[in-house]
């Protein structure tokens, strides 16, 4: 019985850390309507200065974390004024031959700065191994990832809903040409989103190399996750992706612990059985475009 | 009945064959002759442009948007394989048509999942397709060989008269009649009635429907057609690489396929020849230079061609051949211009 | 009659033009050629890195003339995709008139070529790939990395030997690391010993923990484990934040998992990991060390067991091209390379004559600390160890 509850752990563990990698790809994707496939290539670029701010300059972890989170940020902020903002308004085709573009550059370019081999970050010790309460097996690193994603997705949520940023953003969103004519710096809201977007996933990539491994190649292997997260999740608001990176969290550890040999089948049938029968997505909009 | 009359002579007016067209099937026959040392590259070459030109159908046509189309490709490339790892079609050309024939069957269930939704649904539902035929490929490991693949296909003679050879030149000249043969096909389908209503789909589907045209069934015909098109592909494949393994369906083929189709323009059926081309040849000069950072560099020219403007580039392209046609052929003659760029 | 004349002299302009095709052949011939197909890009990428490392370590410390012949390396990326590897081979062959063709990331890739090889008499050199039907496609391929059978049934008999009895199996789901588990079950389960749960995993494979927790609640004595090089890491810090270190499973297997050029960033979790394999980068030897040392200065990193291959590989095309004296055709060099024996970083090896597979010793190691930093120290030998997947037959 104790089992189920280390499964579901270790699948709400899982679906958060997707959650933080992903969330970024649900502004920029469900908010601004710009399909950003080089989404991967941000959470990879924090993941690599993690990895190197701690193994090789001996950063503590939780120094190098918040760092990670700065300067993807800082990467997608300067992409964004000098490349993506001219992108905005040109078709999702082109959207999507530029970012992959961008993608397989910043795959060549980290094979060639930091070589082809699987890295990983060095922990504290406090961090690893697992702990029992009450009989469930409770993994001390995936526990962190709880803690962190959850407090994110409350302030994510609180900044969306309760700030003036938030307010704007939603503006900006809803009819930019309104919004301009109330006095909203709608370029500035997009870039400040976006960037904002880009560090979040830097810091889930930092997150996630104990867990999923970070190598060169990262960006292609996980952009089908984040698309589900996205497509399945809505892009109304940030609940929907939230669930979708739960149920998908969940569903894939769950599958593969009880039905080993059909994994993945599982996962892409759900998949397509909630787009059949939201077209839009859990949360979605009917006029999302 | 005059305005079927003025949709059909509209349909055969563009349907005639312009002087380029003809001057490109004349350098693509050429090809074999200039360059006897490449087949297997220019097979490779062939190969995607039918299965580009599958994409096309739906995408440049009919505006729907995939991301799955491997499914095809793979459902045709197994199908050919066991059609002649275990003798139960010996014969290619009967082997491929019953390949293509799969695909499609699959094409046409599948396809109404896909009409459903906006484009991003779209594109997941047919990418959720085509990972749930790898993953299905994966599961039933016995008979598709799982990672591995089919291995030990052994090919019979084309028409029982031309063996494959070590060269490729069998294959070459093979590739290259099924692909024209299905060019023309789909020349003659979009030039048709039915090609123009898809495109007025495409355009604005809730006026399609409004002016009589049945956007659903229209749909589902041109996705099954596609379907058809891409099994086709995927079992020229198999027959000339003797191969068949898991990756047919893989995520990047389709992903690959579609940016191959945006470099060539979409909607003129050419586009997916010409992206071929490009894309295979710069994959190939890149490879040759820096084997280990090649994806550097096609990177770098697909964010080039973004933000200098696709359009842009197909005008530069076209400046010299349409200088030269306008020469033989007059001032109104012009190369065949994409549908986007035309407008 | 001034035709004779003319024709007398189209007759010598014919005769030289034809000695000079002759002679340019000859003069082609001065280079010998050798095709490295490897997967440069892609998911095992780092094993296409390590061989072309060595290759060109190898060729740095020996230089690149034998027996007169200039060797010349043509590196192409396959991406582990087997078509592109036919594709680039039956290229290789056909247009580069390569005399080997060499590398072979994955087993797909390997058997892909082989009929290539067979049609076009060209060896074919696997220096990776490691599943036992692999010699058998052609009579050209010869292989120096090794196969799953031999580490595998070694480390079985290991493992029956010493009080293991219960043992869960972590396999990845394709033809090597079936391999792996059908001789380890084979020998294990005739030494007495019992697999309590078998799980295949897939290739591609994000997440090991659901895996490990199945693995945990079957309470074996030990897991024996294979996964692709590479995955090696990610599994050991899967296994070791489940906890399973604690609860005493110990982690055996064929040394894949164990890849000395990530061994060190997996922690100490890693510790006490038992595996059998045909090279550590702790292999005593006078070699070894001069080779780690080298390998290390030059690029920077430890040397796997992926670059031995490589090394002795290119190491036996160069003493075959010197046994045949400059000799290039493929049934010559298949021949001069038939029952080689020679020394190698990782201890003695030689080509099976009968199978053109590697015959070489299999340690037993185990994961210390050395020096601050962990290797595989070996610590039992199996010597001149045959591909047993083939030698049942």
């Amino acid at each position: 019985m104790t089992t189920v509850f280390t499964i579901l752990f270790d699948g709400v563990a899982y679906g958060m850390l997707l959650f933080v990698l992903a969330c970024g790809l649900a502004v920029t994707l469900g908010l601004m309507n710009f399909v950003n496939l080089a989404h991967g290539a941000f959470a990879m670029t924090g993941g690599y200065i993690c990895a190197v701010l701690v193994n090789n300059q001996g950063w503590p972890f939780f120094a190098a974390l918040p760092l990670a989170f700065v300067t993807s940020a800082a990467i997608g902020a300067a992409l964004e004024r000098t490349l993506y903002q001219h992108l905005y308004a040109r078709s999702h085709l082109d959207q999507v031959l530029f970012t992959i573009g961008l993608t397989f550059m910043s795959v060549a370019a980290v094979d060639y700065i930091m070589g082809s081999s699987r890295i990983f970050i060095k922990l504290p010790s406090a961090l690893e191994g697992q702990f029992d309460l009450f009989g469930v097996g409770i993994g001390r690193y995936r526990l962190m990832i709880v803690v962190i994603c959850g407090l994110l997705t409350l302030a994510l949520q609180l900044i969306l809903s309760r700030t003036r940023f938030g307010s704007r953003l939603r503006a900006a969103v809803d009819d930019p040409r309104a919004a301009i004519g109330l006095g909203i710096n709608v370029p500035q809201v997009f870039a400040f989103t976006f960037a904002f977007g880009c560090g979040l996933a830097g810091l889930g990539g930092a997150l996630s190399a104990e867990i999923l491994g970070l190598d060169p190649y990262f960006p292609l292997k996980f952009m089908i996750y984040f698309l589900i997260v996205v497509t399945v999740g809505g892009s109304s608001s940030i609940t929907g992706p939230f669930l979708a990176s739960l149920l998908l969290g969940i569903g894939d550890v769950a599958a593969k612990y009880y039905v080993p040999k059909m994994g993945p089948f599982v996962i892409y049938t759900i998949m397509i059985v909630i787009l059949i029968w939201r077209p839009n997505g859990l949360f979605g909009r009917t006029a999302a475009r | 009945m005059s305005a079927a009359n003025d949709v059909s002579t509209s349909a055969k007016a563009s349907s005639r064959w312009r002087v380029s067209e003809v001057l490109f099937w004349i350098v693509v026959l050429a090809c074999p002759f200039l360059f006897p040392s490449r087949y297997l590259i220019m097979t490779d070459i062939l190969r995607l442009a039918l299965f580009t030109l599958s994409l096309d159908l739906i995408l440049g046509y009919a505006g729907i948007v995939s991301l799955g189309h491997a499914a095809f490709f793979g459902v045709g490339a197994y199908s050919a394989g066991l059609l002649a790892l275990h003798g139960i079609i010996n014969e290619p050309v009967l082997a491929l048509i019953v390949a293509g024939l799969a695909a499609m069957v699959l094409g046409f269930f599948t396809s109404f999942l896909v009409i459903r939704g906006v484009d991003l649904t779209r594109l997941m539902v047919t990418l959720g397709i085509a990972l749930l035929m790898e993953a299905l490929g994966e599961r039933f490991s016995n008979i598709t060989g799982g990672t591995d693949g089919l291995q030990g296909i052994e090919m019979q003679p084309i028409l029982g008269m031309f063996a494959f050879d070590m060269f490729g030149k069998t294959g070459f000249w093979y590739c290259l009649i099924v692909l024209f043969l299905l060019f023309l096909l789909a020349r003659r389908i979009v030039h048709s009635p039915f090609g123009l209503s898809l495109r007025a789909i495409r355009n604005n589907p809730l006026r399609a429907s409004a002016i009589g045209i049945p956007v659903n069934r229209r749909l589902i015909a041109i996705y099954t057609l596609a379907a058809f098109y891409a099994g086709i592909a995927g079992a020229l494949f198999t027959q000339t690489t003797q191969l068949a393994s898991l990756d047919v369906f893989s995520f990047e083929r389709s992903a690959d396929l579609m940016l191959v189709l945006v470099i060539g323009g979409t909607g003129y059926l050419y586009g997916g020849l010409i992206g071929a081309v490009v894309f295979k040849m710069l994959q190939e000069l890149f490879q040759a230079i820096t084997p280990q950072y090649w994806l550097f560099w096609i990177g770098l020219v697909l964010v080039i061609m973004v933000m200098v403007g696709r359009a842009r580039i197909h005008r530069w392209v076209l400046w010299l051949p349409n200088l030269v046609i306008r020469q033989i052929a007059g001032r109104k003659a012009t190369v065949v211009v994409p549908e986007a760029d035309a407008s | 009659m001034p035709t004779t004349k003319l024709s007398r002299r189209a007759a010598t302009a014919a005769a030289l033009s034809l000695a000079a095709l002759i002679a340019a052949p000859a003069h082609a011939q001065e280079t010998f050629k050798i095709g490295l197909i490897l997967p440069m890009t892609g998911g095992q990428a780092s094993t296409g890195k390590q061989i072309d490392n060595a290759v060109k370590l190898y060729m740095q410390q020996k230089g690149d003339t034998v027996a007169g012949k200039k060797i010349e390396i043509i590196l192409k990326d396959d991406g582990a995709v087997p078509d592109n590897t036919k594709r680039i081979a039956q290229e290789l062959i056909v247009n580069d008139k390569v005399n080997v063709i060499a590398g072979f990331g994955v087993t797909p890739a390997a058997l892909a070529a082989a009929p290539l090889a067979t049609q076009g008499k060209v060896p074919e050199i696997v220096m990776a790939a490691g599943t036992s039907i692999i010699t058998e496609r052609s009579p050209y391929i010869v292989r120096t990395s090794f196969t799953l059978a031999q580490s595998s049934t070694i480390i079985a008999d290991w493992a029956a030997k010493n009080g293991i009895k219960k043992v869960a199996t972590l396999t990845s789901d394709f033809a090597p690391g079936n391999d792996a588990l059908n001789f380890f079950k084979q020998n294990f389960t005739a030494g007495g010993g019992e697999v309590v749960e078998e799980v295949k995993v897939p290739l591609q494979n994000p997440d090991f923990a659901p895996f490990l927790q199945r693995m945990k609640d079957s309470k074996p004595d030990a897991m024996f484990v294979f996964v692709p090089a590479g995955q090696g890491g990610t599994f050991m810090k899967q296994f070791a934040e489940r906890g399973l270190d604690k609860t005493g499973i110990k982690v055996i297997g064929p040394g894949d998992v164990m890849d000395d050029d990530l061994l060190n960033g997996m922690g100490d979790a890693a510790l006490g990991a038992v595996t059998a394999h045909m090279y550590s980068a702790a292999h005593p030897s006078a070699m070894n060390k001069e080779f780690v040392a080298a390998y290390k200065k030059a690029f920077g990193s430890r040397p796997g067991f992926m670059a031995v291959g490589g090394y002795d590989g290119i190491h036996l095309i160069y003493e075959a091209l010197k046994k045949t004296g400059g000799k290039t055709d493929g049934d010559a060099l298949v021949e001069a390379m038939k029952g080689m024996k020679w020394e190698s970083p990782r201890g003695p090896i030689s080509i099976d004559p009968e199978t053109r597979d590697i015959v070489q010793n299999i340690y037993i190691r185990k994961v210390e600390k050395v020096d601050g930093e962990l290797y595989n120290v070996e610590f039992a030998t199996f010597e001149a160890v045959k591909d047993s997947g083939k030698t049942k037959k």
